[in-house]
């Protein structure tokens, strides 16, 4: 194709401005990283730290002695790992009945499932909900509300839907049962659905602060992201508290400890998203079928 | 006996019993965590005392709501959220338009691979940990400034000038969600039917006709499916970014309906609260519900969401 020269004008211009544009979505994550790797001194000077010039472990060292810190990143791995696992096996048990059609009051069951989409009882009364079934300073409180969502169920029902009949038919003269049927027939044929659910679901939990923020005071309980809210967003005589910085200790400035803890926060996920990134892709094009 | 082309309700159910059992367990866990709460939105028409409990507080009417916009801070926190709203609506709508028609002319697939999943990249962070980023980067020896002062502007305070502050939270709002919106738009693109093109370019028309007169059009669907969705937000102005950037010194202007609510219930204004999140759910539905029947209205019933 023959190109006119304001066309490739244009072409030169769009791929420059687009190079910047992605320079300035990753900045953020070079600057932390490269200040969390800084000595005080180098990371107390002017610029624009797109590498560290002096390298220092020690800010990570400091975290990584630092129980408290150690406790929130427990928390988080737990809820992600078993928030993810109930919210996959349920989503399918939810899922399943509704892709069939000979399931009395399907209808209904659906119509319920999808009005959710539509409002939430607001702050209060959920608070209120979790006080009354014992959920306050509970750690079951990162898990049970969040195992369905309408559209997780609305996505995966649609995948089961387009299983071939004959599949199911099969297994069924063959002698085996619902539960059967979905794990070794339907389950198995939906892994990427199932792998785009488990990824979102993952990232949310992994990300959830308010929740721990609001329904749980105790310290042993906290997740990850509220520890470095109160690190990073607060005060550093916080940190001091904390231990985190002593202030006898020149050596240690609170940004480098505050963007270490930032890198030891989002590091899992940094290191999995080029990997997983294709399946939030495809999960965006599923959530675009209509039912 | 008589057949009957659909074996009765009792019969159905036995049948099934199995997918019952299934979708039991499921339909509890829905029932508790989504339909259970509004129960407690009562508590916005009655005077609510914990130890009386929701059901035996007394009713009080429309007292909380007289008594929310009779009040100094939730007229506040209502109009900031428009403003900021309505700023974040017509400063970012477009970006990921935008971004998405100019990844689209990228001919090089691995370079529009690395800009997408760059650009993508910032969706995936809670604001507790991008707000910890820009307070350091917009601070008053942060990067941003140290760039400023290159052109000998500055130092800017991003972070406690009410003006600055809402730029802020405008600017960074939409870098962290304008890959993410692009992909959308890019999916709706690839479905373009590619012979429009060609017959465009037999025609005679150049990249920028064919983007105006083919590849918009077609985007025009999508467009306003995201244009509903996003005035349905438009009482929810981000909650999550406001929340981790802001200080007591811009509270003023950034105050918003989420963080008031909040703070309700940390001084345990149970009513007030209630009733203020749940005017914000019934105008955000009435919004999303006439945005719908306006857009089916004026395309003749092709556009809406449902």
């Amino acid at each position: 194709m023959k190109q006119t020269r304001g066309e490739k004008v244009f072409t030169l211009f769009n791929l420059l401005f687009l190079g910047v544009l992605s320079f300035v979505a990753l900045y953020p994550f070079i600057y932390t990283l490269s200040l969390s790797l800084s000595t005080a001194a180098e990371a107390a000077r002017d610029g624009f730290h797109l590498y560290p010039r002096e390298v220092s472990v020690t800010a990570y060292r400091m975290i990584l002695n630092n129980r408290e810190i150690l406790v929130g990143y427990g928390n988080t791995v737990l809820r992600t790992v078993v928030g993810t696992a109930l919210t996959l096996i349920f989503t399918c048990l939810c899922a399943y009945p509704l892709s069939r059609k000979d399931m009395p009051l399907r209808r209904v069951f659906m119509l319920m499932i999808i009005l959710t989409m539509l409002f939430d009882g607001g702050l209060i009364p959920n608070y209120l909900l979790r006080k009354n079934l014992g959920l306050l300073n509970n750690r079951l409180v990162y898990i049970l509300p969040y195992i369905l969502a309408a559209f997780n169920i609305i996505v995966v029902k649609n995948f089961f839907q387009q299983v071939p009949e004959a599949l199911a038919e099969a297994a069924r003269i063959d002698g085996a049962g619902e539960f059967r049927t979905l794990w070794q027939i339907y389950v198995p044929l939906s892994k990427p659905v199932l792998a785009t659910v488990a990824l979102w679901t993952a990232v949310m939990h992994w990300n959830m602060w308010f929740d721990a923020m609001v329904f749980v005071t105790d310290n042993n309980k906290q997740v990850m992201q509220t520890f470095l809210q109160r690190i990073v967003i607060d005060s550093s005589t916080e940190m001091a508290e904390r231990g985190l910085i002593n202030p006898d200790v020149t050596q240690f400035t609170p940004e480098t400890v505050k963007a270490a803890t930032i890198i030891v926060t989002i590091l899992p996920m940094l290191a999995l998203y080029p990997f997983v990134q294709r399946y939030f892709v495809k999960g965006i094009q599923l959530g675009g079928v209509k039912e | 006996m008589k057949y009957t082309s659909r074996p009765s309700l009792w019969r159905q159910v036995a049948r099934k019993r199995e997918l019952l059992y299934m979708f039991l367990p499921c339909l509890l866990i829905i029932f508790t965590f989504r339909y259970l709460p509004l129960g407690g939105l009562l508590i916005a028409f009655k005077d609510f005392r914990m130890e009386l409990g929701i059901l035996s507080s007394p009713w009080c009417g429309w007292d909380n709501f007289r008594a929310l916009f009779g009040s100094e801070d939730f007229p506040r926190a209502l109009r900031n959220t428009l403003v900021i709203s309505f700023l974040r609506l017509g400063f970012g709508f477009c970006a990921p338009i935008i971004l998405a028609l100019l990844i689209n002319e990228v001919r090089l697939r691995r370079y529009a691979r690395f800009v997408q999943t760059s650009t993508y990249l910032p969706h995936f962070f809670s604001w507790v940990v991008l707000g910890g980023m820009f307070l350091m980067i917009f601070s008053q020896r942060g990067p941003m400034n140290q760039l400023l002062s290159l052109v000998g502007v500055g130092p800017v305070d991003f972070m406690t000038n009410d003006a600055w502050f809402i730029t802020t939270l405008i600017a960074t709002g939409i870098w962290q969600g304008v890959g993410y919106g692009a992909i959308i738009y890019l999916a709706a693109l690839a479905g373009i039917d590619p012979t429009l093109y060609e017959a465009a370019t037999v025609d005679g028309a150049g990249r920028w006709r064919q983007t105006l007169h083919i590849t918009l059009p077609c985007l025009q669907p999508t467009i306003v499916v995201l244009l509903i969705l996003a005035l349905g937000r438009i009482l929810n102005s981000g909650f999550d970014q406001i929340y981790n950037l802001y200080n007591p010194m811009v509270y003023d202007c950034s105050d918003i309906l989420g963080t008031y609510v909040l703070r309700r219930l940390i001084s345990m204004d149970f009513g007030l609260a209630t009733a203020a999140g749940l005017f914000k759910s019934v105008v955000g539905l009435i919004l999303v519900v006439a945005v719908n029947s306006f857009a089916k209205k004026v395309s003749d019933g092709e556009h809406g969401i449902w």
